[in-house]
């Protein structure tokens, strides 16, 4: 890794000092920062996501719009915005697995997820996943059958891409909304299954 | 661009990050003001775009890109646009930093000219309508063309000169390469291509496929 100049200042100091020189001129309201920051700490996150596969776990025809027009069949969910133009959903099956990436920055789906983990946004991911994805995902705790088809997608134009997981044996008699507590972020990008 | 941030098949970073559960979305409570000051900053205060930003991104060097984690990244990116866009001055925040501290130093004044760029989008959001019919079909055998432009672009570094089958025809979009240095929005189709993992690694590679967005002017029918 880089050496770190020990003359830089801290990213916390010189936050503070670039919110201070634009908030005295007017350019930014601190109240509009309160507002993005708590928006995305509490209201989109994975939990979107989750209630899009279990509805898609639950209902036959749902699963089948979610597949064809993915951004449509999120949003009748009330789920859109930015970093989700167009939202493609991949369908994990028993056979084939779908894992997500973004090799340029970490480009990822916002409305479903919320904002990428720090794995994700990892350079050892964004370098490796696309080259020996069986050897990063066994890294992370997932470790694939060699009959098990791997795909990877790098999400490298402005379409975003959301795994639909495998529904767990043992959940049949769960109803939808039980089913979301089964649903995790890592599934849904493709680095749990 | 070949830029620190054209990572795919890049070696030298270690293991991957085990996942671990109840993660904060900000690790720190500056790192939130980073990410919503830098929102503000794309559009709205720097008269800039997003392509824009992934090529401010970009543009750090490796330790303005690495050292402070991701929405350090951002931070510098978002003060990069603002000096370029001549809304802060080139020292500005540091200067700052060390007058908080209590150090008599020298605040460089902001500009009294803004340098905005001429920009104005066509329509919200990336997705556009091209009139013309896509020139390649799903199962066309594409080649990514292999170009290294100076400029911005997100034709990613590893698939230069490797050759793919389409799989899916992608909403047309503005094009990354001219909207970020606002040159035009261009709008092209977009093609998913499916990749061999063999065609890109060699044979021994693990098996696998992937697949990469790709606008129309990055491919030529193989």
């Amino acid at each position: 890794m880089t050496t770190i100049n020990p003359d830089r200042l801290s990213p916390a100091l010189r936050t503070e000092a670039l919110e201070q020189l634009l908030t005295e001129r007017g350019l930014v309201d601190p109240a509009v920062m309160d507002k993005f920051i708590s928006t995305y700490e509490n209201d989109v996150g994975p939990l979107n996501g989750a209630k899009v596969v279990a509805k898609a776990w639950t209902d036959p025809e749902y699963k089948a719009r979610l597949l064809a027009e993915g951004t449509a069949a999120i949003k009748e969910l009330g789920f859109a915005g930015p970093q989700g133009e167009h939202i493609v959903v991949l369908e994990n099956t028993e056979s084939v697995h779908h894992v997500v990436t973004c090799t340029l920055c970490s480009c990822y789906p916002w409305p479903v997820l919320g904002l990428p983990p720090g794995w994700y946004k990892d350079p050892a991911y964004r370098a490796r996943i696309v080259r020996e994805p069986r050897t990063v995902l066994a890294e992370m705790g997932l470790t694939l059958s060699d009959d098990v088809e791997v795909k990877v997608w790098d999400s490298s134009s402005e379409v975003r891409y959301l795994v639909l997981p495998l529904r767990p044996a043992g959940t049949e008699e769960a109803s939808e909304e039980e089913l979301t507590a089964h649903v995790t972020r890592d599934m849904m990008v493709g680095v749990a299954r | 661009m070949s830029s620190i941030a054209n990572m795919g098949g890049t070696d030298g970073w270690g293991r991957a990050t085990a996942p671990t559960p109840d993660e904060p979305v900000f690790a720190e409570p500056w790192e939130g003001r980073a990410f919503a000051m830098t929102l503000l900053t794309m559009g709205r205060i720097s008269g800039r775009n997003l392509d824009a930003f992934r090529h401010a991104l970009g543009s750090l060097d490796r330790e303005a890109y690495l050292d402070d984690g991701y929405y350090g990244r951002w931070l510098n990116a978002a003060e990069l646009m603002l000096t370029d866009s001549a809304i802060i001055a080139p020292g500005a925040v540091d200067a700052r930093v060390r007058a908080n501290q209590g150090e008599s130093v020298e605040q460089p004044p902001a500009p009294e000219q803004d340098a905005k760029p001429d920009y104005k989008p066509t329509a919200a959001g990336s997705l556009r309508t091209v009139e013309e019919a896509p020139r390649f079909a799903v199962g066309d055998r594409v080649t990514a063309k292999d170009v290294d432009p100076t400029g911005h672009t997100q034709l990613v570094g590893y698939l230069r000169g490797r050759t793919g089958v389409v799989t899916i025809i992608q909403p047309a979009a503005l094009l990354p390469d001219t909207h970020a240095h606002f040159q035009g929005e261009n709008a092209q189709h977009v093609y998913a291509v499916e990749f061999d993992s063999r065609d890109l690694w060699g044979p021994d590679a693990e098996p696998f496929t992937l697949t990469a967005d790709l606008f129309d002017s990055y491919l030529e029918p193989a």
